[in-house]
């Protein structure tokens, strides 16, 4: 081993460190401010001791959880979300299915319109929308928060170009064993497509878990209120303490780190195939 | 015979497949996309939805006239220009920094992109309670302090609200590109750099002669979607700033939100959406077309 190389090691290390610790510095902050008392939180902040609690305790977890519905607010936006995915996951990849595999008039049309339907901004319709929610009597309904986000011409897409890559002939053994198109699609093709739908599960529940636009138009009152709406909520809302505050945005953090840990290497698939493909 | 069975069942499972998410497009993108423009030409107002009165180019006449407006779209293409660079830099720094194959890459490659799985409205909370102020309690104030400068207004002072805003999303976003980054360089073959070391290229010179030019098309689509998310921008200033102060972090988006759910101004909301959304669509799709050409 060259000195050079052990110096190139020592500075790829010590410099990753160094800037990882800087880069990471508010969410630390953010931990160790969730648990000092209120008085600690704004004491001595241009030391390094403001990113160590003394004596941690868990009294603002339990103030937050003692004012609002945390439990709820976090079961709202995972049955929502989870629900979303599920049926994005059919509804988009029978359409990707078809849109690969068969042929049928209008195929071409329809992707024309898929590829270019995805670019357009939803928030640029999203008055109407809200419109057309009201006229179904959806606003304040779960219908409202999930229905309208189903269909997406990105996972239409995706799944496309996923089930292009499965080889005809396996399609045609099946065909020849008995199987119709539909059966083939349930029976052969989804079992063996298992990464492209855990790439839209991930790549959808982090966009619709950080939702926060859309579920401020259409969700008024607890009932039906978002994870993302209640920290805000409970940020403007008195007493403001910033203890309970920091306490509240890192429980709220936690499902998708969970999400995040377990499908890690579907999601960074997702990104990088998303950019290489273009 | 079995041949056309076969493509008659597969032409009627196409449209079986294709069904639902056509319907679901049709109603709720397609639709709300021509009722945007369809209100855009009326005056309608939230609060009496059975007058809705057609009024030809009035909103978009008195959008020109409309100083709040251009102010918006001011600030919208002010953050564009800024956070779009400094972002992606910063990105590709990031992936630099973790491109080799070493022992506990990926945790670094974690802990830069966990700004990412903190969601947006996290972030904008914590950095509003960090941008206080006050060096007493704003942690970047006491810092500034403790380095001998003077502290800063942040997100109180109309001349830093939107550079802060820009500061914190960058920071807050470039976890994803740096992800993108790292697929691109990964891309680029070692031989290319065993060729320039040889050739006598340091690691600056095959940084310019190989990296960036391997990277080429990664970075066009990187800054393509930057661009297309900046433009958006809405949940920034809508937790930490309300839009002010003086307007100074009021972006279209915004606009749209406060003319037509807070004023009511539906018709004349949905104009600037019309604008907005051809905006997006012709940056979009011009971007799309410089990729193509090259």
């Amino acid at each position: 081993m060259t000195k050079r190389k052990t110096f190139e090691k020592f500075a790829f290390y010590f410099g990753n460190t160094l800037i990882a610790l800087i880069f990471v510095s508010p969410l630390i902050w953010m931990i160790s401010s969730s648990l000092k008392p209120e008085s600690e939180i704004f004491k001595g902040l241009n030391s390094l001791s403001t990113f160590f609690p003394k004596g941690a305790s868990l009294s603002n977890y339990i103030e937050v959880f003692q004012r609002i519905n945390m439990w709820k607010f976090i079961g709202n936006s995972l049955f929502y979300v989870l629900v979303i995915i599920v049926l994005d996951l059919l509804v988009n990849s029978i359409c990707g299915y078809a849109l690969a595999k068969f042929e049928f008039r209008g195929k071409n049309l329809l992707l024309t319109l898929v590829i270019s339907l995805m670019v357009f901004p939803a928030e640029a319709i999203m008055l109407p929308m809200y419109r057309e929610m009201a006229d179904l009597g959806w606003i304040n309904s779960w219908a409202s928060l999930i229905v309208p986000f189903v269909a997406k011409c990105f996972s239409i897409y995706m799944f496309r170009q996923f089930f292009l890559g499965i080889p005809d002939e396996l399609l045609e053994a099946a065909s020849i064993d008995g199987c119709g198109p539909v059966r083939t699609f349930f029976r052969v093709v989804m079992p063996i497509s298992g990464t492209v739908y855990a790439t839209i599960f991930i790549l959808d529940f982090v966009a619709h878990w950080n939702d926060f636009m859309w579920p401020l138009l259409v969700v008024t009152g607890e009932e039906k209120r978002t994870i993302q709406l209640a920290i805000q909520t409970f940020f403007g809302s008195k007493p403001i303490n910033y203890g309970p505050i920091m306490a509240s945005l890192t429980i709220s953090a936690i499902p998708m780190l969970i999400m995040f840990i377990f499908l890690q290497k579907y999601y960074v698939e997702g990104i990088a195939s998303t950019g290489i493909k273009g | 015979m079995k041949k056309s069975i076969n493509k008659i069942s597969e032409r009627r499972a196409a449209y079986i497949f294709i069904l639902p998410a056509v319907v679901l497009l049709a109603a709720f993108l397609i639709y709300p996309s021509l009722q945007t423009v369809r209100y855009a030409f009326t005056d309608y107002n939230i609060m009496r939805p059975d007058r809705i009165v057609f009024c030809g180019l009035n909103n978009f006449t008195e959008l020109l006239k409309d100083e709040d407006f251009w102010i918006a779209v001011k600030n919208t293409l002010y953050f564009t220009v800024l956070v779009v660079p400094f972002q992606t830099v910063l990105a590709l720094a990031l992936a630099l920094l973790i491109s080799s194959r070493r022992k506990g890459v990926s945790i670094f490659r974690a802990a830069y992109f966990s700004p990412q799985v903190t969601s947006m409205v996290v972030v904008a909370i914590l950095w509003t309670v960090m941008y206080n102020s006050s060096p007493d309690s704003g942690l970047l104030n006491a810092l500034l302090v403790k380095l001998g400068l003077e502290p800063c207004g942040f997100l109180n002072d109309p001349k830093t609200a939107m550079n802060s805003i820009i500061f914190m999303s960058a920071w807050q976003g470039a976890g994803y590109q740096m992800m993108i980054f790292l697929a691109g360089l990964q891309g680029i073959s070692r031989e290319q750099y065993e060729a320039a070391s040889i050739d006598g290229a340091g690691k600056i010179q095959s940084f310019f002669y190989v990296t960036l030019p391997g990277l080429k098309s990664v970075i066009q689509y990187v800054v393509m979607i930057t661009v297309i998310q900046a433009m958006k921008l809405f949940t920034q200033p809508y937790v930490m700033t309300k839009g002010g102060p003086q307007n100074s972090t009021r972006t279209l988006v915004y606009y749209i939100y406060e003319q037509g759910f807070q004023k009511r101004n539906f018709g004349y909301a949905c104009a600037v959406a019309a604008v907005f959304f051809v905006i997006v669509i012709s940056l979009s799709l011009g971007m799309k077309k410089i990729i193509k050409a090259e």
